[in-house]
C-alpha cells in the first residue's frame, strides 16, 4: 500500500442515499482473480446505456468537465450491500483517493481503509455544501490532511473527520494489516494452547 | 458465566471468550476466529497475497471451502457433470480448487454431493455451532448466528488476514435487542419478521451494531426460521444477527457429522447453556415488534429497507420530508416503473424464484411444495426452485418434492446462489418482474434492469400459481 498523507483533488457528487457495493461494481464481474481493470466497470449500470459500451451522457462521471476528479462525495450510508472488496479496488482504479459522505457501510469502510482509499464522514450540512459546489463549478477542489485528520472546502472552512488511530497510522505510513497480525504469532499460539476446544473441518 | 459479576449479553460472551489481544487506544481487537469459510468468488487475490508473500494457511483444519456464486444450476449431463459454459467461472472455479488442493484446504467442488452454499452447508455439517467466532468473505455470513455464534462478513484483504493468521483487528461493535414478542399469524414466516424489521430500521439501522433477536416470534421459529432472520441482518446494516441457543438449537446440531458425541457433547452443551445473555445485561438499543401486527411482507424498492405490508400500497415521495429519502424513492420507483400510490397485490410478475442462502433449506422447500401441490404455476411465469445445497436437493427429492415442483410446472435445479447474485447465467431479463426469496432487490442485483419483489416462500409460492403478486394467506 502507498503512504497516504494528503489528498488535493476535484470533487465530482453522486447525491443518491445508500449506494449499494452491486451498483459500484456489479456481481457480474467479480468473476475475476486478480484486482485489475475493475475501474472500468466501476458503476458500470449507471454510466454505460443498455448496450453495456455507449456511455450514458447523462451520469455524472461521463461529464469531461469532472475527469480527473480524485473525491467521490456520495449520499448516506455509502457501500452498503456485499462485502466484495472489489468496490474499493473498482474506485481506486477509477481514480478515486477518497469518498465522502455522512454514513459508511461497516465492511465497505474496512475495506477501504485496507486499500488506501479514505471513507471521510461528514455532517448533513457539509454534505449539502459539497453536493452544490461540486454541481455549480466542476473545478470545485478539497485538501485532505490525513494526519491532522481534517478536509479543507474551497472557502478554507475545516472539518475534522473520525479515523480510528490504527487505521491512520497505517495510511500514513503505507503498511498493511497483516504485517501487524504477524507479529502477533506468540500470543496467538498462547491462546490455542488455553483454548484448546475446535472443530475441525478436516476431521 | 459473569465477568466480575457483571451480566453479560451474548454477544460479549462471545468476543471475550475470543480476544487474543484487548481494543486500546492504538489499535481495534485481535479476535480469534473458529472458523473461516471460503468460497470462489472473494479467495483469489487472498490466495495470490499468501503466495506473495511466501505464507501458509495456518489453519485450514478450521477452513472449508464450497463453490456456490458463479457455479451454473443447471442439470447434470449423461456423465453426471454440471457442465460450466461460462469461461471467466470456469477460470475462477479451477483457481479455487488449485488454491484449496495447494493450501491444503478441504473443499467441495461443484457437483460433490456436499457442495452447497457456503450458508447452508456450516449449518448442516455441524460445523456451525454456539459460541463460535465465524467468519467468511460474504456479507451473508450473518446467517450463522441463528446458532448463538458470532459470525459476520469480510472483505478479501481480511479473508487474507485470516488465512495466514486465524485472527482479525476488529473494533469491538455495539449492541441491539431486537424483540420479536407473541406469536405469528399462520401464513406469515420468518422473512417476514425479518422484512418488517429492516423497513423499521432503514437500511443503515444498524450501522455499527450486533443485534441479538429475542421473543417469543424467534424461540418459536425453527433453526431454519432463524437462520433465515438472522441471514438478512446486514440488510438493515448490521454485520452480524445473533439468537440464543436454547434446546432447538442442540436438536438441529446433535449428530450431524461434526457435531460433538458422548462426553465431548455432554461438556459442549454445559458449556453453550452458559451462552445466553444475563439477565440485567444492557445493549445500546432496544426495538421491539409485535409478531400478532405482522402480516407477509413485501419490498416495492431497490433496497431491503423498502418494505411494507403486502396489503399496503407504495408509499409516495411527496409525502416524505426528508430530501434525501424523498429522492432515493423517487428514483426507486422509476427503476422499478411503479406508481406512488399504487397496490402491489395484482401486479403481473414474470419470474418466481425460489432459494438463496436466505430461503432455500429444506423447510422453505417443504412450505412452498405443501403450497404448489395440486395447483400450476400460471402460464405467464418461470418458477425456478434451486436448493440450498446437494444435501438439501436430496432430502427433497427423498421426499417427492422436485416432482411437486416439476409437475406443477417449475424447474428443478442444482444448488448454488443461482438468480440471487446473477453471476451464474440465472438471470432476470431487463424490465422483468421477479418475486424472489432471496434477499436483495438492489438496482440490476438479479440480472441488468431486471426489478425484484423480495418475500417468503409462500408469498413466492402463491404469486408463481396466480401469475401476480398474491397474499398467500387468502390461498391456503
Amino acid at each position: 500500500m502507498e503512504k497516504l498523507k494528503h489528498i488535493q483533488g476535484t470533487v465530482v457528487a453522486i447525491p443518491v442515499n445508500d449506494i449499494d457495493t452491486d451498483q459500484i461494481i456489479p456481481a457480474r464481474f467479480l468473476k475475476v482473480t486478480d484486482k485489475d481493470g475493475l475501474g472500468k466497470a466501476a458503476f458500470c449500470d449507471w454510466r454505460y446505456l443498455e448496450d453495456g459500451t455507449t456511455p450514458n451522457p447523462d451520469f455524472i462521471l461521463n461529464n469531461p468537465a469532472y475527469a480527473g476528479a480524485s473525491v467521490l462525495i456520495a449520499g448516506n450510508n455509502f457501500g452498503c450491500g456485499s462485502s466484495r472488496e472489489h468496490a474499493p479496488w473498482a474506485l481506486i482504479g477509477a481514480g478515486f483517493q477518497a469518498v465522502i459522505s455522512t454514513e459508511f457501510a461497516d465492511i465497505f469502510r474496512n475495506n477501504a481503509l485496507k486499500n488506501g482509499l479514505l471513507p471521510i464522514i461528514v455532517d448533513e450540512e457539509t454534505q449539502r455544501q459539497l453536493f452544490s459546489l461540486a454541481d455549480e463549478d466542476p473545478t470545485t477542489s478539497v485538501s485532505v490532511d490525513v494526519e491532522a485528520q481534517r478536509l479543507t472546502l474551497p472557502d478554507g472552512r475545516q472539518i475534522e473527520f473520525p479515523l480510528d488511530g490504527f487505521s491512520k497510522y497505517c495510511l500514513l505510513n503505507g503498511v498493511d494489516q497483516l504485517g501487524y497480525l504477524l507479529n502477533l504469532d506468540d500470543e496467538v499460539r498462547g491462546f490455542e494452547a488455553r483454548n484448546p476446544q475446535r472443530v475441525e473441518t478436516t476431521a | 458465566m459473569t465477568n466480575n459479576g457483571k451480566p453479560r449479553t451474548l454477544f460479549e460472551k462471545v468476543w471475550d471468550a475470543h480476544t487474543v489481544r484487548d481494543e486500546s487506544e492504538d489499535s481495534p481487537a485481535v479476535l480469534y476466529i473458529d472458523l473461516h469459510l471460503v468460497h470462489e468468488v472473494t479467495s483469489p487475490q487472498a490466495f495470490s497475497m499468501l503466495r506473495e508473500r511466501g505464507l501458509k494457511v495456518r489453519r485450514p483444519d478450521l477452513t472449508i471451502g464450497t463453490m456456490d456464486h458463479s457455479t451454473p444450476t443447471t442439470p447434470r449431463n449423461e456423465l453426471g457433470i454440471i457442465p460450466v459454459a461460462d469461461a471467466m467461472a470456469a477460470k475462477q472455479l479451477d483457481t479455487f480448487t488449485r488454491n484449496c488442493d495447494d493450501f491444503g484446504i478441504p473443499m467441495y467442488a461443484l457437483g460433490d454431493e456436499h457442495q452447497g452454499i457456503v450458508h447452508v452447508i456450516g449449518p448442516e455439517k455441524g460445523l456451525t455451532q454456539p459460541g463460535m467466532t465465524i467468519v467468511c468473505g460474504d456479507s451473508h455470513t450473518s446467517t450463522h448466528g441463528a446458532f448463538g455464534a458470532l459470525a459476520f462478513g469480510i472483505g478479501t484483504s481480511e479473508v487474507g488476514h485470516v488465512l495466514a493468521t486465524q485472527t482479525l483487528l476488529q473494533n469491538k461493535p455495539k449492541t441491539m435487542a431486537v424483540n420479536v414478542e407473541g406469536k405469528l399469524e399462520e401464513g406469515v414466516t420468518a422473512k417476514d419478521i425479518i422484512l418488517a424489521i429492516i423497513a423499521r430500521i432503514g437500511i443503515g439501522g444498524g450501522t455499527g451494531h450486533v443485534f441479538e433477536y429475542r421473543g417469543e416470534a424467534i424461540r418459536d421459529l425453527g433453526m431454519e426460521g432463524r437462520m433465515t432472520v438472522c441471514n438478512m441482518s446486514i440488510e438493515g446494516g448490521a454485520r452480524a444477527g445473533m439468537v440464543a441457543p436454547d434446546d432447538s438449537t442442540f436438536e438441529y446440531i446433535s449428530g450431524r457429522q461434526h457435531a460433538p458425541s458422548g462426553a465431548e457433547w455432554d461438556a459442549a452443551l454445559a458449556k453453550w447453556r452458559q451462552l445466553p445473555t444475563d439477565d440485567g445485561a444492557a445493549y445500546d438499543q432496544e426495538i421491539t415488534l409485535r409478531a400478532e401486527e405482522l402480516i407477509p411482507m413485501i419490498t416495492y424498492g431497490t433496497n431491503p429497507g423498502m418494505g411494507m405490508p403486502i396489503t399496503a400500497a407504495v408509499p409516495a415521495p411527496d409525502d416524505e420530508r426528508d430530501y434525501n429519502k424523498k429522492t432515493a424513492l423517487d428514483k426507486a420507483l422509476a427503476y422499478m416503473d411503479l406508481q406512488p400510490g399504487q397496490q402491489l397485490l395484482g401486479k403481473p410478475i414474470d419470474v418466481v424464484f425460489i432459494g438463496s442462502c436466505t430461503n432455500s433449506r429444506i423447510s422453505d422447500l417443504r412450505q412452498a411444495a405443501k403450497f404448489i401441490e395440486g395447483r400450476q404455476v400460471a402460464e405467464s411465469v418461470r418458477m425456478m426452485v434451486v436448493p440450498g445445497s446437494q444435501q438439501v436437493k436430496r432430502q427433497a427429492e427423498s421426499e417427492g418434492l422436485d416432482e411437486v415442483f416439476r409437475s406443477a410446472g417449475a424447474e428443478w435445479r442444482e444448488a448454488g446462489c443461482s438468480m440471487c447474485i446473477a453471476m451464474n447465467g440465472d438471470q432476470l431479463e431487463p424490465g422483468q418482474y421477479a418475486v424472489s426469496t432471496s434477499n436483495r432487490n438492489f438496482e440490476g442485483r438479479q440480472g441488468k434492469g431486471g426489478r425484484t419483489f423480495l418475500a417468503s416462500p409462500l408469498t413466492a409460492a402463491a404469486s408463481a400459481v396466480a401469475g401476480v403478486v398474491s397474499d398467500p394467506r387468502a390461498m391456503l
